[in-house]
């Protein structure tokens, strides 16, 4: 129940737009007490179900560059394949101190985003 | 039919997209690989700011991405026992309805301070991890 919680929580913060991951990966660890790398693959897991149906509904709203999807991908897997090896490699607690540095990079960037945006429509209009 | 000098700026233009595309690509698959996460908070931006996608196409675009090397990286995980489904099913049951409810409720709720909160919270989550 409390794991099902978790992920609802951080699937609604990932619906609306904000890295749901870099949110459920800390949860599971601080309240549910997963080891680092069993969290990260948790992550990994739960995002499929729920990409596959936002996936549906972006193809019918014809939201999907597809072009752009399939350049990204060869470098993206390439990039995934070696992050996991590196990840697998790691000790849980080096591999925890680096999430925590590209959490705190990513929390900076949610917040000081919104007054970026706000210069940049000024200067498109 | 096109003259060397149109010729060559194509080229050129056609070179620097091949190495924004191989970048972009290559550090969202590094943070999906290597954290598990963190793929579209890389891709979105990076597609909003350096390909000039509109903010909805970048999200959409993203999952089309990103589903791909998530697949990629749960077979590494897998194959060296990082895949714990037992605990992997109630939380992907629970993110599939959070998923949905949270996609309704985006147009409903300011996001400005929602951003705010959840990058406060990110902080000191970071924190607590690098400690």
């Amino acid at each position: 129940m409390l794991l099902f919680v978790i992920g609802l929580l951080s699937g609604m913060i990932g619906g609306m737009g904000i890295g749901g991951g870099t949110i459920l990966i800390p949860s599971l660890i601080f309240i549910a007490e997963v080891s680092q790398h069993v969290a990260q693959g948790v992550n990994l897991i739960s995002f499929i179900p729920t990409s596959l149906f936002a996936i549906i509904i972006h193809i019918k709203n014809r939201h999907i560059h597809f072009k752009t999807a399939f350049h990204l991908i060869p470098a993206g897997a390439l990039g995934a394949i070696l992050g996991s090896f590196m990840a697998s490699c790691l000790s849980a607690s080096l591999l925890r101190k680096l999430f925590g540095i590209f959490l705190l990079v990513m929390g900076f960037y949610e917040l000081l985003r919104k007054e970026k945006e706000k210069k940049e429509e000024k200067k498109s209009k | 039919m096109y003259n060397s000098e149109v010729l060559k700026g194509e080229d050129l233009k056609k070179g620097a997209y091949v190495f924004k595309i191989a970048g972009i690509g290559l550090a969202a698959g590094l943070c999906n690989g290597l954290f598990g996460a963190g793929g579209g908070m890389v891709v979105v931006p990076a597609m909003v700011h350096i390909l000039k996608l509109d903010e909805h196409d970048a999200h959409a675009t993203a999952i089309a991405v990103i589903l791909p090397l998530v697949g990629i990286s749960s077979y590494i995980y897998f194959k060296n026992g990082f895949l714990d489904f037992s605990t992997s099913w109630p939380v992907a049951a629970g993110g599939a309805v959070g998923g949905a409810l949270g996609a309704s409720l985006l147009n409903r709720i300011p996001s400005k301070w929602l951003h705010r909160i959840f990058g406060l919270f990110m902080i000191a989550a970071a924190v607590r991890m690098i400690i």
